[in-house]
Formats: structure tokens, C-alpha cells, sequence
């Protein structure tokens, strides 16, 4: 699915935190969004899931506009993983991702044998599978990602919208997460903190002061001045000689 | 553990298990909230009882047994089971849309709305005869509520209607400041106008009162009570979509604010109805759901109607107790349900995190 945003913005508190946000995500494609700590990632995320109704300009999926939709018809085709949704209840890691189908069940369409494998699955994507008899509160916060992230999954959706979705993950649990979320053929957009896994986007933009100021190709859009001028550090961009990726490393903060 | 944790399809199976106990055990326990008081009635004539009124039979039965079943006790004990199901569902509720373990059926200031009106109208003599207690206390928690609310939207929209996890809040808190205002009320007017007899009566009407209950209040708990359990049934699974807050929910498709709006009136409107006929019940509303959540797991599909069936008994059995513990006097039921409420969860508590 196509998803698209025009001129959008957002303010709080006659505080504007987004603003004139114009946005294109082709179908099939893995957007990054990037940026400095409040710089609207969480924000933009949240007008394009249909948390928030933007209060300027539109967002639309297949050219239909989000503000018009329902929530449940829009939940059907939009999935998204928050960065703390956490609880107390005593909940196994298999009902949390079952939650996942509440878009499709209703009192005339109850759970099925269907929604059991799609559930199954998606534990498998994220390599939880062993841990669905697990009680949520014994999970450690990588393991807890990675259920929301199955709930998500379960959700079946046609676009994706993950708010760093990296962050608390091991190492190993970081890349499989990127390598599943890029190969969905899905839209999807991920906000990411670390840049070098943003270049592996088919696309990124970059978030300042509620604005998004750049997007393209990974490598056009990541140079050294704008890690300079919008991340406050110095960088050097190299090639890896193995297999002639562009990597950055950080040398100091300005 | 796996076992319990596998339950998408077995939950099937479970469910048909609970379907077929509940009427059961909900009848037993009505036909011993019956039987049992200061005059012990065997079963046999209780059940001749009920065949003379229900099914036209023509036993021939003691005619005052006869009146204390009909009249006294069964009325008595169906609308126990009505107000125990319906608290124990408003807690279940209010517990599940603001996500906290403390919310119980009178924090949007139902019952401190309600003892304010009830002292009004016994006490301050308002509307010079013309309201029962019952209307008065029902008129009270009706301004009560309605004022929380008014509180709470004005407070969350002014996070300019942003993230909704801090509506719940604003609820809690809303819901608090109502509450000591109407207590300070009810304070004024009794210590400006009560007679020491006057304000013993009121505290006891407060504690929780079946005494007076005839049929004419089941025609009312018992719709209520119904009501109040098809409507959480219908929206369990959007109740099971708040687990991780308002925010998750909405991404899982669910309105969020007609539903958290529906389901709180109704939960209030029903506490509401119970605290006008019977007065404000402790207890059961805030810790029922606990223990049942530990028992048959947190789905709404499962916590809703064993909430409602563990409350009816739970009532059933205090109103029982408080009929026959200390002979010759009726103790308020709140006592009761706090006095083995209390210690009957503090063991399910450690057992439950025990075992797990």
C-alpha cells in the first residue's frame, strides 16, 4: 500500500511539534526515519497510524485520507509497534499477540483455526515461538519488543510503522529484526537511532525541529555535513572493503 | 504452565465448562441464601415454594414459611446476586479501560454522590417527602458522576486531546477530587442537621443494607445486572485491546473514546442503581476482578462472566453471613464482605504469585 502525507502538522499546547511534513512511501518499501531526540519521529508515526487526526494537511493510504476512515478499517491495514506500551497484567506472550487479530474478530466473526496460525506465525517471525507460555512481566525488554512486534505482524498489516523498534534488542536480535522487516514485501516505515542500519532503507528521511528536512537514498541523504549540521557530531563515511557498503563512524560530538 | 498458556483453542473447550457450572452454582447459591437464616426452612419447602409461584402447583405449605421465602428472602437474595454481578463487572471494567489495579466501581464519586443524595433527602428533608432514600441516593450519584466527568474531559482536553493514556489519569484523579467534595457535603449536612440516630442510620444504609429489598427492586437490579453483562460481554475483546493502554488499542482498531465513553456510563449508570437500592457495597468491585483474574486468566472473554458469577455468590454468601452471625442483629453487608473479603484475597494473592 501506498502511503502518503501532505503538509502535515501537529502542535501541542500552541507548541507545534510537526510541521509541513510532506511524505511519499512507494509500495513494498522500507522507509527510516531519522533524527536527533525530539525531532518528531514519535509524532509523525503516530498521525500516520491514526492515533492523532492531524491538525493541518493529510494522510492518506492508497490515496483514501486516514481522517475518514474508522478506526478498525484503518487497524486492518495499519499495524504499529510503540516504543513503551508496557502492562501489568499477568498475560501469556501468546494473548498478546492474539490481540494482534482484534481488527478481524468481532461477535460475528469469532477466533478461528485462521487466526491460530496466523498467530503461530508470527511468533515464528520473531523467534519467539518457545516463549508463548511465558508470562509477559518474566519477559526482559528485548523479548517483550519482539511480541509486540509479532502482535504487530499478526495484525497482517499492508504497512508497518515501527518507532524503534531496535532499541532493547541484543545484537543478533537487532539485525534478524531489520532483515525480517525489510524482506515484507510491505510498506513500512522504522525509526531508527542507529545510522549505519538506517543506510540498509531502501529510503530515509531526516526529522529536525518537527520538520522533515531531507529524504532520499541513504547515501545522498547521510553525508558528512549533515551528520555535522542536524546530529551535532563529526563523521567520516567509509567503505567496508568486504563488501563495499558505505559505513559511518562517529568520531566526536561538536 | 504451558498448559494454561496454550488457550486460543482449548479456550473453547473452557468456556463451554463455565457455561454449564455457572446457572448451577449461581442456583445453589440462591437456593441457600434461601434456606439459611434465623429460621432454618428445608430445601423441600423451598422448592414447594417456588413451584407454587412459578410453575401453579398447589402444595400445601406453612403460609408464613410461605412469606418469609417469597417475599423476604429469595427477593433478597436474587438482588444480591444482581448488585454482587454487577459491582464485580463495573470493577472489571473501570480496572481494564484505565489500566489501574486500584479503580473500583465508586471512584467516579458514585458513592459519595449517592450518600450525599440520600442525606438529603432523609436528612435536610429536601423535596419535602416527595423522593424515597432510594431516588434521592440514585438523583446524588447520577449529579455526582456527571461532575467527574465534566472534570475529567476538561482536564484531558486540555493535553489537547494528544495521548490517551492521560485521559485514564485524568480520570482517577477527577474522579477523586468529586468524591471528597461530596463526602465534605455529606459531612455538612449531617453534622448541621442529623440527629445521632439519623447519622447511625445513614452510616448503616452506607455499609450496605438488603433488609428492606422486595420484588419491586428486582424488577430493577435485575435488568440492570443484565445489561450491564451483555454490554461488557459485547465489547470484551475491546476491553482485552486496552491491555497496553488507550494508544495500543487504537492501533488495534478500537475507538477509543466512544467505547471508553459507552462502557464507563454504563458501568456507572448500573453502580449507580445497585448503590440506590442497597447503598455502597465495599469490596466486591475492586477485588473480585483480582481474584478471578488469577483464577481464569485475563481474557474478558472468560473474566466477565466469572467476575459476575463470583461476585453474585460472593454477595449471596455475605448477605448470609450477615443475617446469621451475630443472632438477633443484622450486621451491614460491607462488614462482611471486607471481613472475609479481605483475608479470602490476601490468600489467593500469595498463592497466586506462588505458583507461578
Amino acid at each position: 500500500m501506498k502511503l502518503t502525507a501532505e503538509q502535515l502538522g501537529w502542535s501541542v499546547h500552541g507548541r507545534t511539534l510537526l510541521e509541513d511534513v510532506f511524505l511519499d512511501v512507494a509500495p513494498g518499501q522500507t522507509f527510516g526515519l531519522i533524527g536527533p531526540n525530539g525531532s518528531g519521529k514519535t509524532t509523525l508515526l503516530r498521525l500516520l497510524a491514526g492515533l492523532n487526526k492531524p491538525k493541518k494537511g493529510h494522510v492518506r493510504i492508497d490515496g483514501q485520507p486516514l481522517a475518514k476512515m474508522r478506526q478498525r478499517h484503518i487497524a486492518q491495514s495499519v499495524a504499529l509497534v510503540e516504543q513503551q506500551a508496557e502492562t501489568t497484567d499477568r498475560i501469556y506472550v501468546r494473548e498478546v499477540v492474539a490481540l494482534g487479530r482484534t481488527p478481524f474478530l468481532s461477535a460475528l466473526r469469532p477466533w478461528s483455526t485462521h487466526d491460530d496460525a496466523i498467530v503461530d506465525q508470527a511468533l515464528d517471525d520473531v523467534d519467539m515461538t518457545h516463549m508463548a507460555g511465558r508470562l509477559w512481566h518474566t519477559l526482559s525488554g528485548g523479548e517483550r519488543q519482539r511480541v509486540h512486534i509479532a502482535r504487530a505482524l499478526a495484525q497482517q498489516p499492508k504497512i508497518l510503522l515501527l518507532d524503534e523498534p531496535t532499541n532493547h534488542l541484543d545484537i543478533r536480535h537487532q539485525l534478524s529484526i531489520l532483515e525480517l522487516v525489510r524482506q515484507l514485501p510491505i510498506t513500512v516505515v522504522i525509526s531508527l537511532h542507529d545510522l549505519n542500519q538506517a543506510m540498509e532503507c531502501d529510503r530515509i528521511g531526516v526529522m529536525d525541529g518537527g520538520r522533515l528536512i531531507a529524504s532520499g537514498q541513504p547515501h545522498d541523504v547521510l553525508t558528512a555535513q549533515r551528520l555535522q549540521e542536524t546530529f551535532g557530531v563529526h563523521a567520516h563515511v567509509l567503505d567496508d572493503p568486504i563488501d563495499g557498503k558505505r559505513i559511518m563512524r562517529f568520531r566526536s560530538a561538536i | 504452565m504451558k498448559a494454561i498458556a496454550m488457550h486460543s483453542t482449548p479456550m473453547a473447550r473452557t468456556q463451554a465448562h463455565w457455561l454449564w457450572l455457572a446457572p448451577l452454582v449461581l442456583l445453589i447459591a440462591l437456593l441457600a441464601g434461601t434456606a439459611i437464616g434465623e429460621t432454618s426452612i428445608p430445601v423441600d419447602t423451598i422448592l414447594k415454594v417456588l413451584a407454587n409461584h412459578l410453575l401453579g402447583a398447589n402444595y400445601a405449605v406453612d403460609r408464613i414459611d410461605a412469606g418469609i421465602i417469597w417475599n423476604y428472602r429469595l427477593s433478597r437474595a436474587i438482588v444480591a446476586a444482581c448488585c454482587g454481578a454487577a459491582l464485580a463487572l463495573a470493577g472489571v471494567v473501570l480496572q481494564a479501560l484505565l489500566r489501574n489495579p486500584l479503580a473500583d466501581p465508586y471512584l467516579m464519586g458514585i458513592s459519595a454522590g449517592a450518600s450525599t443524595g440520600a442525606v438529603a433527602v432523609t436528612v435536610a428533608g429536601l423535596g419535602a417527602g416527595a423522593f424515597t432514600l432510594s431516588a434521592g441516593a440514585f438523583a446524588g450519584a447520577g449529579l455526582a458522576f456527571g461532575l467527574v466527568v465534566l472534570l475529567a474531559h476538561a482536564a484531558s482536553s486540555g493535553t489537547g486531546g494528544g495521548r490517551s493514556n492521560q485521559a485514564a489519569g485524568a480520570i482517577i484523579l477527577a474522579g477523586i477530587a468529586g468524591s471528597q467534595l461530596f463526602n465534605a457535603l455529606t459531612a455538612f449536612i449531617i453534622t448541621k442537621s442529623a440527629s445521632a440516630e439519623q447519622a447511625r442510620g445513614i452510616m448503616f444504609w452506607l455499609l450496605g443494607n438488603l433488609s428492606g429489598v422486595r420484588w419491586s427492586d428486582v424488577a430493577i437490579a435485575f435488568p440492570a445486572a443484565l445489561g450491564g453483562l451483555l454490554i461488557c460481554l459485547w465489547h470484551r475483546r475491546a476491553l482485552d485491546a486496552f491491555t497496553f493502554g488507550a494508544d495500543s488499542a487504537a492501533s488495534m482498531g478500537i475507538s477509543v473514546r466512544p467505547t471508553r465513553g459507552l462502557l464507563i456510563i454504563a458501568v456507572a449508570l448500573v453502580t449507580a442503581i445497585m448503590v440506590s437500592i442497597v447503598g455502597a457495597i465495599g469490596f466486591v468491585g475492586l477485588v473480585i476482578p483480582h481474584a478471578m483474574r488469577f483464577i481464569v486468566g485475563t481474557q474478558h472473554t472468560r473474566l466477565v462472566p466469572a467476575s459476575a458469577l463470583a461476585g453474585a455468590v460472593f454477595l449471596i454468601g455475605s448477605d448470609i453471613l450477615s443475617r446469621t452471625l451475630v443472632p438477633g442483629q443484622v450486621l451491614p453487608i460491607g462488614v462482611i464482605t471486607s471481613l472475609i473479603g479481605a483475608p479470602a484475597f490476601a490468600l489467593i494473592l500469595v498463592r497466586g504469585t506462588r505458583t507461578r
